[in-house]
């Protein structure tokens, strides 16, 4: 690659971003297989129907063609064998990526996520291997009620042996895929629903994104607001408006939960002092409660107001449309919060 | 059915290996040195011996919390075994895992897994490995009855059915779930039948005729081997002992427990060798020799070698 094509940008959309990151894995790696439910759609009925789904949102839509039925492979719907496929298959000498549709499944396999994905190459010695990917959508806002609008955060991030990844862009869904894909270890990669139809610049030539960076999405310098996933759409929103008062706001798309780039924003808060933390779920032994004890231990000295958190309410996501919004993380919330944090 | 003398005569020196090993862990956990707790594998030999003999190094296969013997009969070594049981650095988890997770990868051991039918799905995943990479290697998975009832169990065979994977699913039935009797439990008479409904053949077998088991064994290994697909092997036995080293079955009669004494698959082994003329008595002589010496330096050493450092407590959370 000429240094002026990687330089080279172009618009893409969160979905086709994730659908480039595979395609572009496969192309390179005879090991990497896709599996899932409906991840092609019409197992078995042959062209021109077959693979014409390409999962619940068309992320691993061409896959099929492009590489075939023992490559890319429709599931029957019994996610705790799926996912122990999947951790066999790693074992065996592939490098899946396995598709649980919602992550309000994953209950479903969680033996398979937290006894066997998460500690087999512990309890062996570092014997086993697992380089897999479980990809799952999170998120509210589709009105598609609580079985299907978890986000589980903390759920994954508590779970020593996994990694846990949260894009925000399409730049960084398809760098981070890319990386979690390369990854040895269980990556379990949380996609938000209201993400796959925005667009953004990528970087034309794939390349992967140091999984433990954070990424800092708007410079500023009177307080930093970090997000999970999602979220740093609505921080960015809350800094435009912020930014008519007068206030400029650092806005940071976290990347990663685990591991978590701890220096990287103790770095950040150091230079504004203030911070507010923004995560969709609800807030006990949640992500911001995480790194509001993390950034205490190491800046509290330094801090010129208490942390501010944004979270869902502690219910389950409500069907009802007024109600998911009061439920949901909102821009009004996060510029509260952060007026909280300044005016202190 | 008859297999070839020699066959048997080497099955019979593998099972009795994995039998001293046992009651030489029995005997051990008993002075209280050995942490946690630990299911013995005494009367279950012919099914490890009779797959495992069978299979390649390379071949996977995935074990359960009474593992030792699956291990043994794939090729495992004894004294990194015991240094595992003791949780030392030398083990073969470096003490990470201990009994119940014992796992040798460079012997095709994926592990033994305490997770009732945690294995299950990862030897299909194996085999799935295996069929994509088209390497020729087989996955056997190895569980009890305990773990008929699981719905991993289910949806696994679904999945190696629908893609004809090379995997053998074999299910240890003891007639006992820790407490809880198969024939209280499960609601088929022979758990081979739920085979059926996911179009797999499944075959009940013997478990203490070790000829028996041995042909069940090489076809459902032939037929995964051929890419013809899965297969279920239902092997039956009485359950000897406690669930785990200690356990006093006060949940079970006497009688029951004389009788599952008196089914014993080395006992029957030895008397057909002996009927077809072998001196039985000079091999349990040169092997209680040979395997007691292995093991009197594999327990003197394991107790002798260092604990893992606790520098190191984080190390294998995760692959760099």
């Amino acid at each position: 690659m000429s240094i002026a094509t990687s330089s080279q940008m172009v618009e893409m959309t969160f979905l086709k971003a994730l659908n480039d990151a595979i395609s572009f894995s496969m192309r390179n790696d005879s090991r990497v297989i896709v599996l899932g439910e409906d991840i092609a759609g019409g197992a078995g009925q042959g062209a021109p129907l077959e693979g014409s789904m390409g999962g619940t949102f068309g992320v691993t839509k061409g896959l099929l063609e492009e590489f075939g039925n023992a490559r890319v492979r429709d599931t029957p719907i019994s996610e705790a064998g799926i996912t122990a496929a999947t951790v066999g298959a790693a074992m065996g000498g592939l490098r899946p990526i396995l598709d649980l549709m919602w992550a309000s499944f994953a209950p479903n396999c969680f033996d398979q996520i937290l006894n066997q994905a998460a500690k087999l190459r512990f309890m062996s010695g570092g014997q086993a291997k697992l380089p897999l990917v479980i990809r799952m959508a999170v998120g509210g806002g589709l009105r598609a009620a609580a079985q299907h609008s978890d986000t589980l955060y903390p759920l994954f991030t508590h779970i020593p042996g996994l990694k846990v990844v949260v894009p925000a862009t399409p730049e960084e869904a398809r760098g981070l895929l890319i990386a979690s894909i390369n990854d040895d270890n269980p990556v379990i990669f949380l996609e938000h629903m209201a993400l796959y139809r925005t667009t953004g610049l990528v970087q034309l030539e794939p390349i992967a994104m140091e999984l433990g960076k954070l990424g800092i999405m708007r410079q500023g310098s009177d307080l930093t607001i970090a997000c999970v996933g999602q979220a740093a759409l609505l921080g960015m929103d809350a800094a435009e408006l912020l930014a008519k008062e007068g206030i400029d706001a650092q806005v940071i798309s976290l990347r990663t939960l685990q591991p978590i780039d701890n220096e990287g924003l103790v770095a950040c808060v150091k230079e504004t002092s203030r911070l507010v933390v923004v995560e969709e779920g609800p807030p006990r032994c949640s992500i911001s409660a995480d790194i509001a004890a993390s950034i205490n231990e190491s800046l509290f000295g330094r801090l010129l107001a208490p942390i501010g958190r944004v979270n869902s309410a502690a219910t389950p996501v409500p069907f009802s449309p007024p109600l998911e919004d009061a439920h949901l993380p909102s821009v009004a919330r996060i510029v509260e919060a952060c007026h909280r944090v300044m005016t202190f | 059915m008859m297999i070839s003398l020699q066959t048997l005569e080497h099955s019979f020196r593998e099972m009795l290996r994995i039998r001293l090993f046992e009651e030489r862990v029995r005997r051990e956990f008993g002075k209280g040195d050995m942490p946690g707790f630990v299911h013995v594998y005494v009367g279950a030999e012919a099914i490890a011996v009779g797959v495992c003999s069978q299979l390649e190094q390379t071949d996977m296969i995935t074990s359960t919390h009474r593992g030792h013997g699956h291990c043994l009969a794939k090729g495992v070594e004894i004294a990194p075994m015991v240094a595992e049981l003791y949780g030392r650095e030398a083990g073969l988890c470096h003490g990470r895992g201990g009994s119940m997770h014992i796992a040798d990868f460079s012997k095709g051991v994926l592990g033994a897994n305490a997770i009732v039918g945690g294995g299950i799905g990862i030897a299909v995943g194996a085999a799935l490995a295996a069929q994509t990479l088209k390497d020729g290697r087989v996955a056997v998975t190895f569980f009890g009855d305990g773990a008929a009832n699981q719905g991993v169990l289910h949806e696994s065979m679904n999945l190696a059915s629908i893609w004809k994977l090379p995997v053998v699913f074999v299910c240890e039935n003891n007639g006992w779930a820790e407490s809880t009797p198969a024939s209280y439990s499960i609601s088929v008479s022979d758990v081979a039948i739920r085979a059926a409904g996911y179009s797999i053949p499944g075959v009940v077998v013997d478990a203490t005729d070790y000829s028996a088991m041995h042909v069940a064994a090489e076809q459902a290994i032939l037929r995964a081997r051929m890419g013809n697909g899965p297969s279920f092997i239902e092997a039956k036995f009485p359950r000897q002992v406690g669930h785990f080293v200690g356990d006093g079955e006060a949940y079970r009669s006497r009688d029951d427990r004389k009788s599952a004494r008196q089914l014993d698959v080395i006992a029957r082994t030895r008397l057909e060798l002996e009927s077809r003329g072998v001196d039985v008595g000079a091999i349990v002589d040169e092997l209680g020799k040979l395997i007691g010496g292995e093991l009197d330096s594999a327990f003197a050493a394991a107790r002798d070698s260092k604990w893992p450092n606790i520098d190191e407590l984080e190390s294998y959370v995760y692959s760099n």
